[in-house]
């Protein structure tokens, strides 16, 4: 190396963090009834960030109630534009606050500041210019000439992507006219408590958004909750499999986000440093904490050995370290029990035979770390390839003809995203064509965008998020 | 319906016939009405049947009492049919639809008869229901190749990349089909799914299942490929628990499935299979599925949206 990185961390001055957060109801902030609270830890040094409360069965009733009745009085009798008006607001102020929120993020969840400022925040961003253009415009959408909203919305989003999941399900939401009652993970709650600042600043009127901070039980309450009309969830399949058996035989509407173990196809025809560069985003972005990573490379047998080492070469000058440092690449696991299951799984496959791989990288002695891991040597039977491990890890099968790499690339119960990397178009629709899965990416991977319809087949859950598509969750 | 003929003894007189009884004129053929599976009409591998009456409780004739085997290899010919049928061009498809309704067109005489025995509909009431059955398949034959620019379309992400959504059809799915709507309810549930690429496992009516089973002699000769609509008479409630937890089903219509469609909905989470939960129309008669213009609602359930990516750039 020529020369070493110096540190360049991000302020925390921008972040003011109180110590206790309390539920947000009807427009305010208050205790819960239970007065139970729980910790956010940063994860990358397993310092306490603060204590936020943790709604019981009473402040779900609260909650729902809040709700219902912003909008039955207020906002489902508002005009679409004047409830695009307050998403426009709030998408400005967004912006306006984005450093901070960046800041923060990266601090809750571990993950890396560039990744919170340059993919997180924008996006969050845009998402709510997105659907605010759509709230006075939904006769237009296809959905039919009168579409109704369909009331109250249970909503429930994972850890990985804390205030981007907020976007995705609060955005479409409000633009069609329902009100909201959402909980974030236990373990990131913190953006989603500046989001109710955010509301407050807007003047969104009471009770549109409601923010329940809690863990599983907090979740389960609300989604069986019988005041609600609808449930959007983001998580994963054995929660998504609760839910719909929680709802089977309601009136209530499901959209379900759920796991994947998505295929990266690499022919032999790749640009192999583009494709090696796709690679690593599709399974190191976020520290692999992705339901669509591509966390399955499928490379055509006669590369295999071209491939792998210029990947190896490229994984091993991948930064680990400081969320905050604005050169790392490779945050933190977001918790102890995560990084408990990507460690059990990651060793499941090296007592199946499989070989493992990581580059020499030091990782900090306090916080939640797991070095970038390749395995190789892997079959399709071994758990590795078959189960999602939501971490760094990336399994690479082989493969010999286009045939045998769709046939692999379908073998799983998930199908939320998959890979082509060719430089032949005709080979690259002819992959995306057979491939089950809601999302391509060809020649590139890990995009997202507000106009985009994002979700899944199979097990990976039903309905999509984004775009247009994205409204019909919630109209009727 | 099939029902014996009584002879005409004076018209053509035997020798020596005028002096004992009369000989018999024609005798009537019946139909066996079986199961339509695979392109083929087998019994039910289980060997039962079970007796259909007229709405006056006549008996009608006896027709196949399917069973898990049978709804199990309905499953498996659907999957099979599935790649072919799926990848048809939507032109191709909406010309075999087309050819569902010109076929079922040219034996109206048949299914108004039936109507009227079956269901005790008046004879203005069956011409009805059959010609908006035939009008259905028009209607849906037209959607196979407009469904896609509809429902797709090219997304205006904000970065250098070619992106576009369009529906593909989720693969098998298990119909239960109306109860009190044995043909235009039928046509109305079963067109919509295969009309979008999938192929389906129809549970038809359990009282009257006889237009079922002739709808399946016009399906078979109407250019569609076997195993594109599997039609299985019998119990919902015997056939319906294994369909629903089938992990090789991708979803479910449980139009007809009555008071077991929670106990339907509830397994069919576990494999995360797709579920249209019983409409307002599900326990009316063919009257309640009359409506000229369904829309689209019956086809999105049973399609999944792809979205591809693409840099641009040279």
């Amino acid at each position: 190396m020529i020369f070493e990185y110096a540190p360049a961390p991000e302020s925390r001055s921008v972040v003011t963090l109180r110590e206790t957060y309390d539920l947000f109801v009807d427009g305010e902030f208050a205790p819960a009834e239970g007065g139970e609270y729980l910790t956010t830890l940063n994860p990358a040094d397993e310092t306490k960030l603060a204590q936020v409360a943790v709604a019981g069965e009473a402040d779900v009733d609260r909650a729902v109630a809040a709700a219902r009745r912003a909008y039955d009085t207020v906002w489902s009798r508002m005009s679409g534009a004047e409830r695009g008006k307050y998403l426009f607001r709030i998408a400005r102020i967004i912006q306006e606050r984005s450093r901070e929120l960046a800041v923060l993020e990266s601090m809750d969840n571990g993950k890396p500041i560039k990744e919170t400022r340059d993919v997180d925040l924008p996006l969050v961003a845009a998402h709510f210019f997105y659907y605010a253009g759509w709230a006075d415009k939904l006769r237009h959408a296809g959905l039919g000439p009168d579409p109704r909203p369909l009331g109250v919305a249970a909503q429930v989003i994972p850890w990985n992507f804390p205030l981007l999941m907020l976007a995705w399900k609060i955005a479409p939401a409000l633009a069609t006219g329902n009100t909201v009652v959402l909980k974030p993970a236990e373990t990131t709650p913190l953006t989603a408590l500046v989001f109710a600042e955010i509301c407050q600043e807007a003047d969104l009127p009471p009770g549109v958004v409601n923010i329940l901070t809690g863990a599983g039980e907090t979740g389960r309450a609300l989604v069986e909750h019988p005041g609600t009309d609808k449930v959007a969830f983001t998580g994963s399949t054995e929660v998504g499999r609760r839910i719909a058996r929680s709802v089977a035989g309601t009136d209530k509407r499901v959209t379900l986000e759920l796991g994947g173990k998505g295929a990266n196809i690499v022919y032999d025809d790749a640009a192999i440093d583009q494709a090696v560069e796709g690679i690593v985003s599709g399974i190191f972005f976020n520290q692999g904490h992705v339901c669509c990573a591509g966390s399955r490379l499928l490379v055509q047998e006669s590369i295999a050995e071209e491939l792998l080492p210029r990947l190896k070469d490229r994984v091993a000058k991948l930064r680990l370290g400081d969320p905050l440092d604005k050169n790392t690449d490779i945050g933190a696991i977001n918790s102890a029990a995560q990084l408990e299951r990507i460690r059990a799984l990651t060793d499941s496959g090296t007592d199946e035979g499989v070989e493992r791989w990581s580059p020499a990288c030091d990782l900090p002695s306090t916080g939640y770390w797991f070095a970038p891991t390749l395995l190789t040597g892997v079959s399709q039977a071994h758990r590795v390839a078959r189960e999602e491990i939501f971490g760094p890890v990336l399994s690479v099968l082989t493969f010999r003809t286009p045939e045998e790499a769709v046939a692999k690339a379908n073998n799983t119960p998930y199908g939320l995203s998959a890979g082509v990397w060719t430089e032949k178009g005709s080979r690259m629709l002819w992959t995306a064509e057979r491939l089950r899965a809601g999302v391509i990416w060809s020649n590139t991977f890990n995009k997202f965008d507000p106009t985009s319809p994002f979700g899944g087949y199979k097990e990976s859950g039903y309905g999509r998020e984004g775009g247009r598509h994205g409204l019909e969750a919630y109209l009727g | 319906m099939a029902e014996r003929r009584k002879g005409n003894a004076g018209k053509n007189p035997g020798k020596g016939a005028a002096e004992t009884a009369p000989v018999p004129g024609r005798l009537a053929v019946r139909k066996t009405y079986k199961l339509y599976l695979g392109g083929a009409f087998p019994r039910s591998e289980s060997g039962r049947s079970y007796p259909v009456t007229s709405a006056k409780g006549d008996h009608l004739a006896n027709t196949s009492l399917a069973s898990r085997k049978d709804a199990r290899e309905a499953v498996v010919a659907s999957r099979k049919a599935f790649g072919g049928w799926s990848v048809r061009t939507a032109y191709n498809r909406g010309q075999i639809l087309y050819r569902v309704a010109e076929v079922l067109e040219g034996r109206r005489e048949q299914f108004v008869a039936q109507a009227v025995a079956a269901q005790g509909l008046s004879r203005d009431a069956a011409e009805r229901v059959v010609s908006a059955a035939v009008d259905r398949w028009v209607y849906y034959a037209g959607w196979t190749d407009k469904v896609a620019q509809v429902l797709g379309g090219a997304n205006p992400v904000s970065g250098p990349y070619y992106n576009h959504s369009a529906p593909e059809p989720t693969g098998v799915v298990a119909v239960f089909a109306p109860q009190d709507a044995p043909l235009l309810g039928l046509t109305s549930v079963v067109a919509p799914v295969i009309a979008t690429g999938n192929t389906a496992v129809v549970v038809t009516s359990e009282r009257a299942p006889l237009a079922a089973v002739d709808l399946a002699e016009v399906l078979a000769t109407s250019d569609l490929p076997g195993g594109v609509v599997n039609l299985l008479t019998g119990r919902v409630g015997e056939l319906g628990p294994h369909l629903a937890a089938h992990a090789d089903v991708n979803a479910l219509d449980l139009t007809g499935a009555g008071d077991l469609a929670a106990e339907f909905e509830e397994t069919a989470a576990t494999t995360l299979t797709r579920v249209v939960r019983p409409g307002p129309e599900a326990g009316g008669g063919e009257d309640a599925w009359l409506d000229a213009d369904p829309g689209t609602a019956r086809m999105t359930p049973f399609l999944e949206t792809k979205t591809v990516w693409h840099p641009i750039g040279v």
